[in-house]
């Protein structure tokens, strides 16, 4: 056993020389704990990205290790920190916003670049030249969901149900409550939860109803939301329900009768029942690897490893560069490229690191997500 | 209308966490210890019986039977390896011992079962009662869990105070020392004591996840802390204590809620704690014990 041990060692060692060395890419996330299902999400799809690609026979090649943070700050920094001894030269950041704040100040100042499939809040990338974004950041879905139900007359008055002990969902509904008078709507009614306060929605739902909301807005993750929906049900009120990329996942859930989110609208970068060959193709494969439809976070991990490898193939970089070498290259190279990925056509990036491609809206029929225009 | 709404939306949180604060303060009305493993037991019942519904396609009262022996058995396990060596250490070791069996809980069922959450089928349905022409709703599962607390107050109420073993649990309560000499056997009355707690954690497990259906490693953690305030807040050690202070709570919760701020619900709620801690130290119906000196 042991024997047989040290000889697979030895071989993938070889096995690794003789490829020519790879680009360390390393990136912390939930692996364990409440939000698990996120880390676990963007560290799979990033693994099968980098499985695709060591696999052709281009000069990048990737070797490609996650820590757990738990969603905890603290822990972040430390799963950083083992990343760095690990060697690691271009990072994914990290997968959560409350984490990937406290890691993005430690890229920037050991000058590692980092690209985060899914932090979205805009504190990540604030004031660092070398931190950038997959996802929309919250403030511009808040903003685009405004737009978005103004523009299509979806409703005239509406309600929003956020969570106020979430960055996340906090994010999303400033810039909603800035943007929605502007746009001509009407937030009659304006109500919050919390963890631990976060089973019982019928206050919420009775002051959304009682102020005659046509359309309540949910800038949150689908398990809340998901309870929402069955009590709205139960007490006989039935608004146009409107969600943003936290309530991609919902249809997947284990036991959900999808008759409750028939008629939910949501913006999102990634519609797993595309018909495009790449996503298809992405779809697949990972049905195939994990034995689960990839949600918006698989997705997001999938593009920030190919949008990689394409900056280091336009910059000619090697991995015998230092982290510092490869970050300068990688900032001319993100602000300048246009990547076409999975979750958007014609991705580009701006110098503050944010990205700009268009949230996509779904409405769910028949159980299944439907293009909106 | 609406408040009377509100007040029954309070009260369908409330039995919830009544439930639940029976458990605590049943455990420690009789160990004196804390024991904050208890919300993750609850979710161990609760995925218990969703497998056994949703997987097996059993009947759901078979489920919640099989949920209580699993719970029950593993109450037992618990006991025997975590609790019981530190029987003579200092309680604030058998309380961080507590949290680490919660944590442990927690991340085992992660694994086992996986991060991603699961919709529980409710075990009666999702029913409600119409009351004044359908102005008033009240659910199936609000008068179960109701209903079911008021058995389980009365059962252990009356086990408690008639029964031999009961007697014998009282004892132990009261000085485990003196127990001991009267010939009691103090370590099997505690592992009695836990194996009930847990058996009831299965069937709140199941009535938290009806009435309110997601299911996920972390679903009994909150839940769980709640009802220990609520336990504390009707004075723990107290079983109608505990049914009392967890309607309470849900009530003064959900008019919180509606009638201040969404946004500061849990600040009212732990505010009224406070206030009722420092006019009445032992809770609603808390025994005043002397220390003798």
């Amino acid at each position: 056993m042991k024997k047989t041990l040290i000889c697979a060692v030895l071989v993938l060692a070889m096995a690794a020389s003789a490829f020519g060395a790879s680009f360390k890419i390393g990136g912390t996330g939930p692996l364990t704990g409440g939000a698990a299902i996120y880390g676990n999400a963007a560290k799979n799809g990033a693994e099968l990205a980098v499985e695709e690609i060591n696999a052709m026979d281009g000069t990048v090649k990737f070797e490609i290790r996650y820590e757990d943070d738990t969603h905890d700050a603290e822990k972040a920094v430390n799963a950083y920190n083992a990343l760095k001894d690990w060697g690691m030269q271009i990072s994914l950041g990290s997968v959560t916003s409350k984490p990937a704040e406290a890691t993005a100040a430690e890229n920037f100042a050991d000058r590692i670049f980092a690209l985060t499939p899914s932090a979205s809040s805009a504190a990540v990338t604030e004031g660092k030249d070398n931190v950038f974004q997959m996802c929309f950041v919250d403030p511009n879905q808040g903003t685009a969901s405004a737009q978005y139900i103004a523009s299509k007359g979806l409703a005239k008055k509406v309600a929003v149900i956020w969570k106020n002990d979430d960055v996340y969902s906090k994010g999303v509904y400033d810039t909603f409550m800035e943007n929605a008078p502007k746009q001509g709507l009407e937030v009659v009614s304006d109500t919050a939860f919390a963890d631990g306060n976060d089973t019982d929605f019928s206050v919420q739902l009775t002051d959304a109803q009682t102020k005659g909301a046509e359309l309540v807005f949910l800038p949150m993750y689908y398990q809340p939301a998901s309870l929402i929906l069955a009590q709205a049900q139960a007490m006989g009120y039935a608004p146009k329900w409107f969600g943003i990329d936290g309530m991609d996942g919902i249809l997947t859930m284990e036991g959900f009768d999808k008759s409750l989110a028939e008629g939910v609208m949501l913006l999102t970068p990634f519609n797993a029942d595309a018909t495009d060959a790449k996503t298809k193709s992405f779809v697949a494969k990972y049905q195939e690897k994990f034995g689960e439809v990839p949600n918006q976070f698989a997705a997001d991990g999938y593009d920030c490893v190919y949008a990689y490898k394409e900056a280091l193939e336009l910059a000619k970089a090697t991995p015998d560069m230092s982290a510092e070498e490869i970050c300068a290259k990688m900032i001319e190279q993100f602000t300048t490229m246009t990547f076409n990925g999975v979750t958007g056509e014609n991705v580009k990036w701006a110098a503050n690191g944010e990205v700009s491609k268009d949230p996509k809206g779904m409405v769910i029929k028949n159980g299944a997500y439907v293009g909106l225009d | 209308m609406i408040f009377l709404n509100f007040f029954i939306s309070g009260i369908s949180l409330g039995s919830i966490y009544a439930i639940i604060a029976l458990g605590y303060t049943m455990v420690y009305g009789i160990a004196k210890m804390l024991n904050f493993a208890h919300g993750d037991v609850i979710m161990v019942g609760a995925y218990v019986c969703f497998y056994a519904v949703s997987r097996y396609g059993m009947n759901p009262f078979v489920g919640v039977v099989l949920a209580m022996a699993v719970c029950t058995s593993l109450g037992i396990v618990i006991e025997r390896f975590a609790y019981k060596p530190l029987r003579q250490a200092p309680s604030l070791a058998v309380l961080i011992t507590a949290i680490g069996m919660s944590y442990f809980l927690q991340n085992t069922a992660l694994l086992l079962w996986s991060s991603n959450p699961k919709v529980f089928p409710s075990i009666i349905g999702r029913g409600s009662f119409k009351l004044f022409e359908g102005k008033l709703s009240v659910s199936h599962v609000t008068v179960l869990t109701i209903a079911t607390c008021v058995i389980i107050m009365i059962v252990l109420s009356l086990f408690i105070s008639k029964t031999k073993l009961g007697k014998a649990m009282r004892a132990c309560s009261e000085d485990k020392g003196a127990a001991q000499l009267m010939g009691i056997n103090v370590n099997a009355t505690i592992s009695l004591t836990f194996a009930i707690g847990s058996g009831l954690a299965a069937i709140a497990g199941a009535l938290l996840c009806s009435a309110y259906p997601t299911l996920m490693p972390t679903t009994g953690s909150l839940p769980g802390i709640k009802a220990f305030t609520a336990a504390v807040f009707g004075g723990i050690g107290s079983i109608p204590g505990a049914f009392l202070g967890g309607l309470m709570l849900g009530v003064i919760e959900i008019f919180a809620k509606a009638y201040i701020s969404s946004q500061l619900s849990d600040a009212v709620v732990f505010g009224v704690l406070i206030v009722v801690l420092l006019v009445k130290p032992s809770g609603l119906l808390g025994k005043q014990l002397q220390e003798k000196v």
